[in-house]
């Protein structure tokens, strides 16, 4: 029973395609893979949407959208649909095709990098060798998107968002990478379905997660920091910066266009979420042994939104950073630390024969040192105090 | 030659030209990142997954961007008033079709075509690199340094000079 439940989506796809005749199976097989991976992000992104709106109301102690349906969660259908209806506005001296194009490239990277990941036993739409490597190169190619519609829109707020997102995306891709790579080093494998393979079985009641040793603590904590800034979310969504740029680099796009940028970063947010899953905490696997019978896209799932929860918790937490704050975290903190765990992930991996205790040792040393003196050496000559308001005491 | 390898060929030819021959910088390189997606797209049809994906990381993610950006803070991309064609098109055709014929003679030539083609192995990128973590670590550490270099030098000239001592 557990086995059917478990196994149902990807039953009922065999059973689809079966339907069809011999020589459009193929073909019925990859567009039935396209139109689900659609429809459940599509959906996934109109609940989140809801989700933060709500979660946000209540972190800033007010209501959030409550009007459209019961406790406002028919809120996306109407916002899809004021979208749909509303006019979509061009300026007149922007760059017709590319700015007509900027929002299709943001929203294709993301739809693919989620095809690579296994959302269930068996529930990967496209697996091969290098799917980790094909996640990176999707997602790098997100910045041109950001580019054509900051460039093609012929305003200067939204050029400086522009250059504001490529420079935190190209700098926070660094640390992103490094921190998979310590995962992709123990498994030695860059294919998603082996590394979640890796993470089976449960050891002393606890699960075999990378998130439960030294390094892979770490390599998380700087896998979420530097996914955030990714995503261009709170605390790190300077391109956007309401406040000083307007809206960033889609200031110019309005109606269903603008809609598309939103989708677009929504869905980089899920892809990037997923492989944090992925690398870290187990992909499908369940958290505990006697949890084991509830199916492995249910724990997928569950575990994406714990992630975006987080997000969202943090959004409604962290105030926004400064430029240069944004630029010397990345290089002078996110960098060496990334650097740092990648030894440690070697010498855990090394000292495999030792005993558990000796090995937790060594390795939190060796992270926790560096971690120490990486804070003090930034802190030094900041005459940090603090803070007095003349007018507000 | 597979229709998928004709339908990539002709893409990647027509961003080529698109890029050689658009008048806005900006849509040149744009057109140009096309190009590079095609010879990516190329290099998956061979079967060289790293090979492609490590085309798209670094030209569509990285040398793309520093394009643009070289672009815009230059001549800010808006110079429409140059003409399309050069003034020294007969020169370079000439080069051009010199080179062409000089390389096609000494590939005709070389050793490498004459040489029974084998049916080639299915390479994974496991294997590549487990190569450059053994046989070929000491080129891929002296590249590593090169880059180490270039990447300080791109720092110590981008630094503030200090006001005492011009």
């Amino acid at each position: 029973m557990a086995e059917a439940v478990d196994q149902i989506f990807v039953a009922a796809k065999h059973w689809l395609v079966s339907l069809a005749p011999e020589a459009w199976q193929p073909w019925v097989s990859v567009l039935l893979s396209i139109a689900a991976l659609m429809v459940v992000f599509g959906t996934l992104f109109a609940v989140t949407t809801v989700l933060e709106r709500k979660g946000l109301g209540r972190i800033q102690n007010r209501f959030g959208p409550n009007r459209v349906g019961p406790f406002g969660i028919l809120q996306p259908l109407a916002d899809g649909i004021k979208a749909l209806v509303k006019e979509d506005i061009v300026p007149r001296v922007a760059d017709r095709v590319v700015h007509f194009l900027a929002p299709v490239v943001m929203i294709i990277p993301p739809f693919l990098a989620l095809a690579v990941l296994p959302f269930g036993r068996n529930m990967t739409f496209v697996e091969f060798d290098a799917a980790i490597l094909f996640f990176f190169a999707v997602g790098a190619s997100m910045e041109l998107a950001v580019f054509m519609a900051g460039w093609s829109s012929r305003n200067k707020y939204s050029l400086l968002g522009a250059m504001r997102a490529i420079a935190q995306m190209i700098s926070y891709e660094i640390p992103l990478i490094l921190s998979s790579v310590s995962v992709i080093m123990i498994v030695g494998s860059l294919s998603p379905g082996e590394i979640v393979a890796a993470q089976a079985g449960y050891t002393n009641g606890l699960p075999n997660w990378h998130l439960l040793t030294p390094w892979g603590i770490a390599g998380f904590v700087l896998f979420m920091i530097a996914a955030t800034a990714e995503s261009n979310r709170s605390p790190f969504d300077l391109p956007e910066g309401e406040s000083e740029i307007v809206a960033g680099y889609y200031i110019e796009y309005s109606g269903f266009k603008f809609a598309l940028f939103f989708l677009g970063e929504y869905l980089g947010l899920f892809a990037v979420s997923g492989l944090g899953i992925t690398l870290f905490l187990g992909g499908w696997h369940a958290p505990f042994a006697f949890l084991g019978f509830l199916p492995s896209w249910f724990w997928f799932f569950a575990k994406l939104f714990a992630l975006i929860s987080v997000f969202i918790w943090v959004r409604g937490t962290l105030p926004r950073l400064r430029q240069d704050q944004l630029m010397n975290f990345a290089w002078k903190f996110m960098l060496p630390m990334a650097l740092v765990n990648l030894v440690a992930a070697a010498v855990w991996h090394f000292m495999a024969p030792l005993p558990v205790v000796a090995r937790w040792v060594a390795v939190s040393l060796i992270v926790a040192g560096p971690y120490v003196m990486l804070g003090r050496e930034l802190m030094v000559r900041k005459n940090l105090s603090k803070r007095t308001y003349r007018f507000a005491e | 030659m597979t229709a998928g390898f004709v339908v990539i060929a002709l893409l990647t030819i027509a961003a080529g030209v698109a890029a050689m021959s658009l008048r806005h910088l900006i849509h040149c390189s744009l057109a140009l990142v096309a190009a590079f997606i095609g010879l990516a797209a190329a290099y998956l049809h061979l079967g060289a997954q790293f090979v492609g994906f490590a085309q798209v990381l670094v030209y569509v993610g990285a040398v793309s961007i520093l394009v643009v950006f070289a672009i815009l803070l230059t001549r800010g991309g808006e110079d429409r008033s140059e003409r399309l064609f050069s003034g020294s098109w007969v020169a370079g055709i000439a080069t051009a079709v010199a080179v062409l014929g000089v390389l096609v003679w000494a590939v005709s030539r070389s050793a490498a075509v004459r040489r029974e083609v084998s049916e080639p192995a299915e390479v994974t990128v496991r294997q590549i690199g487990d190569l450059l973590m053994t046989r070929f670590v000491l080129p891929l550490e002296v590249i590593g340094l090169l880059l180490t270099a270039a990447l300080i030098g791109a720092v110590i000239i981008a630094m503030h000079e200090r006001e005492g001592r011009k």
